[in-house]
């Protein structure tokens, strides 16, 4: 956000209620709300410069080299040119402001695209065509179908009965289902007439603007009459109006105000654990030059008391300087010549090597998704290296390792199964996709895209058996989805759960076509005939009850319950003559649930009028008491729900991604730690988990805990930490490193053997509080696997938190949805999971693709290649520069610590530049140590990232070491060789110049050389980089040293002709190779020890790929295993409440005053809508998956390269 | 992120399948193995010992002499005579004596030697003009900043040349005899030219130049350096190819050397004339030094060198020596890699996981 739209908030912080009055502009004006338009560009074109040139020097990096430049230009310091500062700190901000700028001017146009945009609005009694950017709060405007919904808006009326619209709430908080809101009567009663809305002057009075999306306040008041207002009635900016032809709206919040706006604040800033120790580093270096310089200071001291005190004869001191004055000045000229211990290209490189690590992924095939055409992308640029470090990913399950399709898969029938296909053998045929399918042509209203393999439930439809009919009708009957007909025979079932869109869906195909429902009826088409049920009573779900029931009167009169719900909760209430069908049925539920299918069991009751009649007015009676309301209706619908004769069970499958239990694998070998937070029930979680790999059968225990108090809860934790390791149940945890808020860190604890943890909602609360965090801490990552169950999304992000805070580990969220967000936020790196719902995970997220096994791609070769690259850049960089850093410390001793530079300024200037630049740059782009193929094969190779071992402080430590060798050397040699020399025809060779350029020249060969010995994989680029620098210092150098120059600039360029003179000579090059020679020839001794004594994983693998000298064989595909398990299956409903309340409410029977024939839902718009992700996902296609791209036909091509997809 | 451009169709916004962009860019990836390490070692060894042997015995073949004058002979009578400030303007001359024991073979090149004098301190060596150097007008009356001190002289004038490095010039000169055995005494001719660098003659140095005026007239206006006994066009007055700015001794001497003790050449011996044809007989020898240059204020000490030089410059043992030692080293480490070698990795057994 601007800094302008950050005072308005905290301008408005102070609005305390807000008051506006419709259609009166002036009265609104003066409060002084906040407009529409909207701005979230930083910059315009001329606060630009300064703005931005002040935000630049805020980073610690660049005002420090600012600070250098002032040093500079103080002559009495200035130990360097001001251009050796100036040229790289130019076009770091060059560069930077560049980036910023394009930035801005995207800002700029998304602004005005969203700002110009064009709405009705309700001026001077007439509706025009506005911009968004000039409604004011206040204003009447009007909303169509398909619309953006402008400002956070009164509903006021709409074209449908009761005053409802149906919003989509996708980008706002993610969910995709529709969300219904109603007008109140006495604004619906304005209808679409212009006059009375003009007339309309309602006041109303709310709450000051604010972020919470779920939550409004405030009051109406019209006619004298104050009508509360509540979040049901008010529209937020971001939203989308779906079925719904019109609607008028009351401004009440606009742009920066909306609640939208409000919500997206900066997301935090992210940083590596690598920017971390990079800023310690710094630190340490900083430090560590304040030392050197002070050593050299004290050392110009000395020499100034004892030899310059008689030179200065020849060179007077400055100003008649003191001896000690002298010092201290030389003490900020050594911090200007020293500075390139932290060159500030360092900070530009390792932008630019994590941009281009984003690129590759953005570039990836194996990453894209060829039926929502989504390639991966790198939304952040600057976390790619924690991707090689990952210790912990948190998964959500619905989306993201789930496809969220529900499919009618299997059912059971009175005692009979049906959806398995055998052969004439009577062998069971797995199903692929070329299995022969159920042709439902018979039917005219069938989905076209439901798939069913069994023929023998089609024929048992037909044969018209009373029993499958009945199941079906229940199917049809039961439940609270919506129809949509959009055409004649082209049904939309809008529905709150997949599940239950699968189960009307089936039903639909079978023939007990659900075609509409009013508040009192339902209508369906049993096999052709359309047929309508009175609705006489639906007993709507609830997580207690786990069942729900409807209570219809069929055409010829009879009365019928129809009910499904938990096995186990239908089972308790069946009637004695079920028993033997009962058993049966069992014995199918085990099969259905063994194979992780998600059950449901179906029953029924026919009810005496009588009996109903008088239970009906109990029902009446108790739902409109007052107090205890539930309970009573609870006890009704008890009473009512007893008795049940078993019809069957239906078997519903959570569609797995594909992938994913590969994926799963090679992550857990890869000693990644996998939680899966999810807000379903336990028993549809632990299915998920055995299904998908993360408990397996032969794991050594799965522990549940499941208490219902803090103490049970913590009993449970410490029994499943005494099985897992017998002595660590009372003992402290192991006291690891102590992080600096006195937060400890816990270190990890061996266990034998594997193990798995599940845990549910309450008892996670629980767990999470703050005397018991650490308890479940441990027991929980003592375990391969943990999965929590029935998770809020702030308990999500409070795992993640946790885990943060004891752990010194890298965290992965990934998610799908809104409820991650949280979590996504919270973890070191979000991934979402694009072109599932709503935009919100992903629009949080630093990385996005559409598929959950493109995760170990991810992680095991981009991250890992990130990190390696990363890591070997660092390393090489900080010895490149402590190298060419260090020489100046030795000279400094034999030129009377006056702070002279080894090197020709130039050189100084470009070497970071230009000369030593591209190789490393390339070095960090491409290397690997072994391809994809091979990282997938060995997925082991990702733990030296999980451990920091490639770069850390003893790294470093090694590396600063290596370089005061190298300098030693570098320094020394040339020295030695080149003391009492001269050219081989007598003349000087023994010169500064000379001796800068002979050094420097050593230098470049010795830092070549070293980088050739970092790389693994010489690409033509590498290649081209590494010599081209080296031609290049060449060229550039000769150049530099040539006649043109000098003679335009001579004090520029004083090395005048030193290049000639003196590379011409054998001692020089017979210096430079010995010099390279003493750099080198220790660091291969010491790898090659290393390799043979203790090799590296990397080590190991690269042997062996030498030794295979091929790709490797492809991956087997391991053949999935059926899991023979008799754990029951958790039940298919939706986690909300239903639609029943709205469906039964009497506000339906009160109709609105205006004339509207059509009836709730036999409305044949031609919307244009079509159902969404969650709410409706009981098709594999054929709904558009991912937002941005319109429908795409998916091509049998595709299809099959998507099932072909090696990259698995 | 750039703005990926989005093909129509199906799969518009499939990434490209190049080499690059997948990671897939062919390389070669060299790996530390015994089959490349070990050989380059002892390759190594061998090219290191058989530099070593050759440069030691190249050096072995330069003679060099180095008469250290600060107070040798009769220069301690100067040395103290340049103590007392007052007497600088005088004149001091005084003879060292040295002998020859083999004849020097070649060319013999004649340098003085300083020790312990800071050439390399950072504002002594940017205590200088070169645009003044190199003939700009308007430098040699406006000198750089950079000179001061020496960029005025005491009444205003600008200094030329200007600054710390060309005030300091060394200014001893030296005259060589040769002694012979049959009491023969001869000059020994030392060729005074040549001494530069091309570059630094030719193109680095410059006389200002104006139209029709003499050398003289040009440096009108200008001061001589606080220290110098004569203006800067008067060190040659007859050679104008050898005075003002292009004169070899100043040429050389702002070339600064990069240590505090380092040798700077002074002439190389004419051989056109018996008895130098073949360079320096053996016998004894005299250098009579104009004793001028003080050295007492920097405890510093000053003397010539004769040398011959071969291909690789002067007497140096330095690097064949460390040639040698590396060699050794290098032949150590190899046999030490080659023993853990076939120890450890031989049949890969560490490799495995």
């Amino acid at each position: 956000m601007s800094f302008f739209g950050l005072d308005c908030v905290r301008k408005r912080e102070r609005e305390l209620e807000r008051k506006l009055r419709a259609n009166d502009r002036e009265f609104n004006l003066s409060f002084k709300y906040a407009t529409n338009a909207i701005k979230t560009s930083k910059y315009n074109l001329f606060t630009f410069l300064p703005l931005n040139l002040f935000e630049q020097f805020q980073r610690i990096a660049n005002a420090y080299f600012l600070f250098l430049l002032v040093l500079q230009v103080i002559p009495q310091i200035s130990s360097l040119s001001w251009f050796t500062t100036v040229v790289p700190l130019v076009l770091v901000l060059t560069v930077t402001a560049a980036k910023d700028a394009t930035d801005d001017i995207n800002r700029h146009r998304s602004d005005n695209q969203v700002n110009n945009r064009k709405v009705q609005v309700l001026i001077d009694r007439k509706l025009r065509s506005e911009k968004w950017m000039n409604v004011q709060v206040g204003d009447i405007i009007k909303l169509e179908n398909n619309q953006f919904v402008t400002a956070d808006i009164l509903l006021l009326s709409s074209s449908e009965p009761l005053n409802l619209v149906y919003i989509e709430t996708a980008e706002l908080d993610g969910e995709t289902n529709l969300k219904v809101k109603q007008a109140l009567p006495v604004t619906g009663d304005l209808g679409d007439d212009v006059e009375k809305l003009a007339d309309f002057n309602g006041e109303v009075l709310c709450e000051p603007p604010n972020n919470r999306l779920d939550r409004f306040k405030g009051a109406l008041t019209c006619d004298g009459q104050k009508h509360p207002l509540d979040n049901e009635k008010v529209l937020l900016r971001g939203c989308t109006l779906r079925n719904t032809e019109w609607c008028f709206g009351l401004v009440l919040f606009g742009g920066p105000e909306t609640k939208l706006m409000q919500n997206c604040g900066k997301s935090t800033f992210k940083r590596t654990s690598i920017d971390r120790l990079m800023n310690v580093l710094v630190l340490c270096i900083f430090v560590f030059l304040g030392f050197m310089c002070t050593i050299l200071a004290a050392g110009n001291s000395v020499w100034e008391n004892n030899q310059g005190s008689n030179f200065t004869v020849f060179l007077p001191r400055q100003d008649g300087n003191s001896a000690a004055f002298t010092a201290f000045l030389t003490f900020w000229s050594y911090v200007i010549i020293l500075n390139t211990l932290v060159p500030i290209s360092l900070y530009v490189s390792v932008e630019i090597i994590r941009l281009g690590n984003s690129f590759y992924i953005d570039w990836d095939r194996k990453m894209y998704y060829a039926r929502s055409d989504t390639p991966a992308e790198a939304r952040t640029t600057t976390l790619n290296e924690e991707l090689g470090q990952i210790k912990y990913i948190f998964s959500d399950k619905t989306g993201t390792l789930t496809q969220n399709i529900m499919t009618f898969n299997k059912c059971s029938i009175n005692g009979k199964c049906y959806g398995d296909v055998f052969d004439y053998t009577g062998q069971r045929i797995e199903i692929t996709e070329h299995t022969e399918r159920v042709d439902f042509s018979f039917n005219p209203l069938s989905d076209p895209r439901f798939v069913f393999h069994d023929h023998a439930l089609v024929e048992a439809v037909k044969l018209q058996s009373p029993e499958v009919q009945a199941f079906f009708r229940l199917l049809g009957l039961c439940h609270t989805v919506m129809a949509e007909e959009k055409r004649e025979g082209e049904l939309h079932y809008q529905a709150q759960s997949p599940d239950e869109g699968a189960l009307v869906t089936a039903a639909r195909n079978f023939g007990f076509v659900f075609r509409s429902r009013t508040p009192d009826s339902i209508c369906i088409v049993e096999m052709g005939q359309q047929r309508s049920y009175e609705l006489l009573a639906i007993l709507d779900f609830n997580n207690v009850r786990k069942r729900m029931s409807v209570i219809v009167r069929s055409p010829e009169g009879k009365l019928c319950l129809y009910c499904k719900g938990a096995d186990t909760i239908i089972y308790e209430r069946l009637h004695p003559s079920c028993s033997k069908l009962m058993d049966v049925t069992t014995e199918h539920l085990n099969e259905f649930a063994g194979e992780g299918l998600r059950t449901l069991v179906l029953a029924y009751k026919d009810l005496e009028e009588e009996y109903f009649t008088q239970w009906q007015r109990r029902h009446h009676e108790a739902s409109t008491t007052l107090d205890d309301r539930e309970a009573r209706l609870d006890q009704l619908y008890e009473e009512i729900e007893t008795g049940l004769m078993l019809l069957g069970a239906t078997a519903i499958e959570d569609k797995l991604q594909d992938g994913v239990p590969q994926t799963i694998e090679q992550l857990s070998k890869a000693d990644i730690k996998i939680w899966v937070l999810t807000g379903d029930k336990q028993e549809t979680a632990e299915n998920i988990g055995y299904s998908c790999n993360l408990l397996r059968e032969e794991m050594n225990d799965v522990f549940i805990i499941s208490g219902n108090s803090p103490e049970d809860v913590r009993e449970e934790l410490r029994h499943a930490r005494t099985s897992m390791k017998p002595d660590a149940a009372d003992t402290e945890p192991m006291p690891g490193r102590t992080l600096g808020k006195g937060v400890k860190v816990i270190a990890d604890e061996a266990v034998n053997g594997e193990y798995g943890l599940v845990i549910n909602g309450p008892s996670l609360a629980y767990a999470l509080e703050r005397r018991m965090e650490l308890d479940f801490l441990r027991t929980a990552c003592m375990c391969k696997s943990v999965i929590c169950c029935r998770v809020t999304p702030l308990q999500k992000a409070q795992v993640v938190q946790l885990v943060k805070k004891y752990k010194q580990v890298v965290t992965l969220a990934i998610g799908d949805g809104a409820n991650d967000v949280s979590m996504i936020k919270e973890a070191h790196i979000g991934v979402g999971i694009s072109g599932q719902e709503g935009m919100q995970a992903v629009l949080s997220s630093d990385y996005t693709f559409a598929q959950f096994r493109f995760l170990q791609r991810l992680l095991l070769v981009h991250g890992r290649w990130s990190y390696l690259r990363m890591c070997k850049f660092l390393s090489y960089f900080f010895y490149k520069n402590f190298t060419f850093t260090f020489v100046h410390f030795w000279f400094a001793f034999f030129c009377g610590f006056s702070a002279q530079t080894v090197y020709d300024e130039w050189f100084i200037t470009l070497y970071n530049l230009m000369y030593t630049a591209l190789p490393v740059l390339g070095m960090s782009l491409f290397d690997q140590d072994v391809n994809d193929a091979w990282s997938f094969q060995h997925p082991q190779l990702y733990v030296p990232g999980q451990l920091n071992l490639y770069f850390n402080k003893k790294a470093f430590f090694k590396c600063a070491l290596h370089s005061c060798y190298s300098s030693m050397v570098l320094f020394f040699v040339p020295y030695a060789a080149m003391q009492d020399t001269v050219r081989d025809d007598g003349k000087d060779v023994a010169d500064y110049q000379s001796f800068a350029l002979l050094t420097q020249t050593c230098l470049m060969f010795t830092v070549s050389i070293q980088l050739g010995l970092e790389m693994w994989y010489w690409t033509a680029v590498n290649t081209f980089f590494v010599l081209g620098s080296l031609a290049m210092y060449f060229a550039v150098t000769f150049t530099m040293y040539s006649n043109g120059l000098f003679l335009i600039l001579p004090s520029a360029f004083p090395f005048i002709g030193t290049a000639r003179n003196s590379l011409n000579q054998p001692n020089i090059w017979l210096t430079i190779l010995l010099t390279s020679t003493l750099c080198i020839l220790p660091v291969v001794t010491y790898r090659f020890l290393l390799i043979q004594l203790c090799p590296t994983i990397n080590n190991q693998v690269m042997f062996k790929v030498r030794q295979a000298k091929a790709s490797p064989p492809p991956l087997p595909r391991r053949a999935r295993i059926r899991r023979t398990s008799s754990r029951r299956s958790g039940y298919a409903f939706s986690h909300a409440q239903g639609y029943g309340d709205l469906v039964t409410s009497g506000r339906f029977l009160r109709r609105p005053a205006m004339s509207r024939s059509a009836a709730f839902t036999h409305v044949g718009r031609a919307t244009g809508f079509s159902p969404m992700g969650r709410s409706a996902g009981y098709s594999p296609t054929g709904r558009p998956q991912n937002a941005k791209a319109p429908d795409v036909e998916v091509t049998s091509l595709q299809m099959y390269r998507t099932i072909n997809d090696p990259a698995l | 992120m750039g703005k990926a451009k989005v093909k129509p169709g199906p799969l518009g916004r499939r990434p490209d399948n190049s080499a690059f962009k997948q990671q897939r860019l062919p390389a070669w990836s060299p790996m530390l193995t015994a089959n490349s390490v070990l050989p380059f070692f002892y390759v190594m060894a061998v090219i290191c010992m058989v530099l070593g042997v050759w440069l030691l015995l190249t050096v072995q073949s330069t003679q060099e002499i180095k008469v250290d004058y600060t107070d040798a002979g009769t220069c301690n009578v100067c040395l103290e005579m340049r103590k007392n400030v007052s007497n600088a303007a005088k004149s001091c001359s005084c003879t060292v004596r040295f002998e020859i024991q083999k004849a020097f073979k070649g060319d013999v090149f004649f340098y003085y030697g300083l020790r312990n004098f800071h050439q390399n301190l950072r504002r002594y060596m940017d205590s200088r003009d070169d645009g003044q150097l190199v003939g700009k007008k308007a430098n040699l009356k406006n000198p750089s900043s950079y000179c001061e001190p020496f960029s005025k002289d005491p009444s205003g004038l600008p200094v030329a040349p200007c600054g710390a490095v060309a005030n300091s010039m060394f200014n001893d000169s030296f005259s060589l005899t040769y002694h012979g055995s049959s009491g023969l005494t001869a000059a020994v001719p030392l060729l005074r030219r040549g001494i530069t660098w091309y570059t630094d003659k030719n193109i680095k140095f410059h006389n200002p130049k104006i139209d029709n005026l003499t050398l003289p007239q040009v440096f009108e206006g200008t001061a001589k350096p606080l220290y110098w006994q004569r203006p800067v066009y008067q060190f040659e007055p007859l050679d104008p190819n050898n005075n003002g700015f292009i004169n070899d001794d100043l040429i050389v001497w702002m070339r600064e050397a990069a240590f505090p003790n380092f040798k700077k050449l002074y002439g190389i011996l004419n051989r056109t004339n018996k008895p130098f044809k073949n360079g320096l007989p053996a016998g004894n020898y005299s250098v009579e030094i104009s004793y001028n240059f003080p050295v007492q204020y920097f405890q510093g000490r000053k003397g010539v060198v004769l040398t011959t030089l071969t291909w690789f410059g002067g007497q140096n043992y330095f690097l064949p020596i460390a040639y040698l030692v590396t060699s050794g080293l290098i032949l150590l480490v190899a046999v030490v890699l080659t023993v853990v070698w076939w120890k450890f990795g031989k049949n890969g057994n560490n490799m495995q996981e």
